[in-house]
């Protein structure tokens, strides 16, 4: 029941947030260099072709107007037509969104298969060579740019080796699988890297508790000492880590989305703001900010039901 | 010796840890025995090797440092022993019982299931009879409404009642010796007095041997039959309690005794034994205590006294022993 009364708490708190990104996202749109009159009739519209389009658009209405007019309609549900695409912005973005949210979970499902199995190898053979070898690949990995290491991916596994298409997005889910597998590992190669160096140290932190070695002194099995008492402990402070990377993957998403040309909100953000179309880049920013948001909750609601002392709090 | 038949013989033990390149020599030749029933008290200042000892016996110092010497339980030698075979006698023969109740229990689990999963792992009992067996435990420690308590952490009970909610899952699978490392000195003075009665009122009950560590001589004089004080990692000087108290031998004891407050009068400047205790990165050629020796001779500063019975059941590491130190009543 604290869970339930928990959760709306921390809905209600949302409320505010999202005033706040919703003044953001209108004042910086506003602000961006360029004119999405301009963008839409192009360079050699007439005056007059450009004064009807802002019209259409509200874009001469005062600043309050048009703040008050995109609050309402957002609260509607209706984030307004695109200009690039002549599409309600709430459909293009229902329509993409699922694909963005599977290459996400995909990722962070992977980066977790990665992540968690080779901190606990690297903690126990702590400063002997599997570690050293595990951190140093890491380490590398850290440092080469996401899109990079996916255009590495793409010339050999894709293009070369003909292992997994070069794009696109497959229909069933199995296809969808194997289409997304390239994006997916890529962002996941940056997110486990970060994700391992975390939980290493918390494990070998966590293994040198006292309640860890109360529970050896107990005579439990190794498995349950590992599993039970160490890998719960090291996960509370990882799974904060996680939370904030999945917020960080989702801005990713532009980049991954871009160079694997895979049809989500990411690449989408990228035309918009190419084609300055100011309700699809509003609307999708107000998407990303939810999605956070989202995925914070998830991520306080988890530590809660790890950690009983955040229970009460 | 004991009366009864040793349960545990520690012979030679040695734990060394390395750190930075430097071999760090945290227990050195101890040797001990401890018998059936039999509570010995291993007395010494931090930093002396009690802990580490204990660990050492358990096997916990293993991934640490490096241990030699043996630790026979009931004849076998469980020094060398793999960890799959050991974990079968840790809990359930020798348990073990931490200095900080704060944090010896595991955060994130309900004191229930910190019980029970040692039941769970050395009997063969049932989901329903490990629940029994928690809540008796629990009761039997003195934690009052046992039952209700069984779902909680660790965090929603107090110091005190933690160390009993830990001798609680310690003797859950009546181990035949328990190994108390300074099991009341977080606590509160109150509290101390009673934590110790429920630990020795236990072991008589079960018949449960008894290494008491502490650096209290108050408390070993109380509750021990037999003590060993150690110093920089070796045993200085063991005995009958109110033989190594009552007429220490070794210099290193004596000057202990002097630092217990007698008798003195008030706003009197108090004994301390001069010096501070060696650096395990740099300890002494010969003897450890030489530098800080009253009666030290040119040849304890050369070679290293051995542990040698001076009487039955009494030995002292030392070249020139003390005749007739003042040692204070037990």
């Amino acid at each position: 029941m604290a869970i339930i009364q928990y959760t709306l708490k921390r809905l209600l708190l949302m409320i505010p947030t999202f005033f706040l990104v919703m003044i953001i996202i209108f004042l910086l749109v506003r602000f961006l260099p360029g004119d999405p009159a301009i963008a839409i009739a192009g360079d050699r519209a007439s005056d007059a072709d450009l004064a009807a389009i802002r019209e259409r658009l509200g874009l001469n209405q005062p600043l309050l107007v048009q703040f008050w007019l995109f609050v309402t309609n957002t609260l509607q549900g209706d984030l307004g037509r695109s200009i690039l695409m002549r599409a309600p912005v709430t459909d293009i973005i229902f329509d993409r969104l699922p694909t963005t949210i599977f290459l996400t979970v995909y990722a962070v499902s992977l980066s977790l298969l990665i992540a968690g199995p080779l901190a606990f190898v690297a903690a126990l053979n702590r400063n002997k060579w599997p570690d050293a070898v595990i951190r140093t690949v890491f380490q590398v990995g850290l440092s080469m740019p996401v899109f990079y290491i996916g255009l590495i991916l793409l010339t050999f596994l894709a293009a070369q080796l003909r292992w997994f298409p070069v794009g696109g997005y497959g229909d069933t889910f199995i296809e969808r699988l194997h289409h997304l597998f390239l994006p997916a590992v890529t962002v996941a190669l940056y997110t486990s890297a970060i994700i391992m160096r975390n939980l290493r140290s918390a494990i070998i932190e966590v293994l040198d508790a006292e309640y860890v070695q109360f529970a050896r002194a107990k005579g439990l099995p190794d498995r349950l000492v590992l599993g039970r008492h160490v890998l719960r402990n090291a996960l509370i402070s990882t799974v904060t880590l996680l939370g904030l990377s999945i917020g960080n993957l989702m801005s990713g998403t532009l980049v991954t989305e871009t160079v694997f040309a895979v049809p989500g909100v990411g690449r989408l953000m990228l035309e918009a703001i190419f084609a300055r179309d100011y309700p699809l880049i509003q609307g999708l920013t107000l998407t990303f900010a939810v999605l956070v948001s989202v995925v914070f909750l998830l991520t306080d609601l988890f530590q809660s039901t790890l950690d009983p002392r955040m229970r009460l709090t | 010796m004991s009366d009864t038949q040793p349960i545990l013989e520690v012979e030679n033990l040695c734990t060394t840890f390395t750190r930075g390149g430097v071999a760090l020599p945290a227990v050195r030749d101890v040797s001990f025995n401890v018998g059936k029933g039999e509570v010995l008290g291993l007395v010494g200042e931090s930093g002396s090797g009690k802990s580490v000892t204990l660990r050492s016996i358990l096997g916990l110092s293993r991934r640490y440092g490096d241990v030699t010497g043996s630790v026979k339980w009931m004849g076998q030698d469980i020094a060398q022993m793999p960890e799959r075979k050991l974990r079968h006698i840790r809990g359930r023969d020798i348990a073990m019982i931490f200095q900080e109740p704060m944090t010896s229990l595991n955060p994130l689990l309900t004191v229930g299931l910190q019980l029970t999963e040692t039941l769970k792992a050395h009997t063969d009992m049932g989901r329903a009879a490990r629940r029994d067996r928690a809540i008796e435990m629990l009761d039997h420690v003195g934690i009052p409404a046992a039952a209700s308590r069984l779902n909680e952490y660790p965090h929603q009970f107090s110091g005190g009642m933690r160390q009993r909610v830990m001798i609680a899952i310690a003797l859950a699978a009546s181990p035949k010796l328990l190994l108390a490392d300074e099991p009341t000195t977080a606590l509160d003075v109150t509290i101390q007095a009673q934590i110790l009665d429920l630990i020795l009122s236990l072991a008589d009950e079960l018949e449960m041997g008894v290494i008491l560590v502490t650096h209290d001589l108050g408390v070993v004089a109380q509750t021990c039959k037999r003590a060993a004080v150690m110093y920089a990692g070796r045993v200085v000087e063991q005995g009958d309690v109110r033989q190594v108290l009552r007429a220490p031998r070794h210099p290193y004891t004596v000057g202990l005794m002097r630092s217990v407050p007698q008798d003195v009068p008030p706003r009197s400047q108090l004994y301390t034994v001069p010096g501070t205790p060696p650096s395990l990165e740099a300890l002494p050629q010969g003897c450890a205590f030489a530098p800080r020796c009253q009666g030290r001779t040119e040849g304890c500063l050369v070679a290293r006294p051995p542990l040698e019975a001076i009487a039955q059941g009494r030995s002292v590491a030392c070249f020139n022993p003390v005749i007739d130190a003042q040692g204070a009543a037990a």
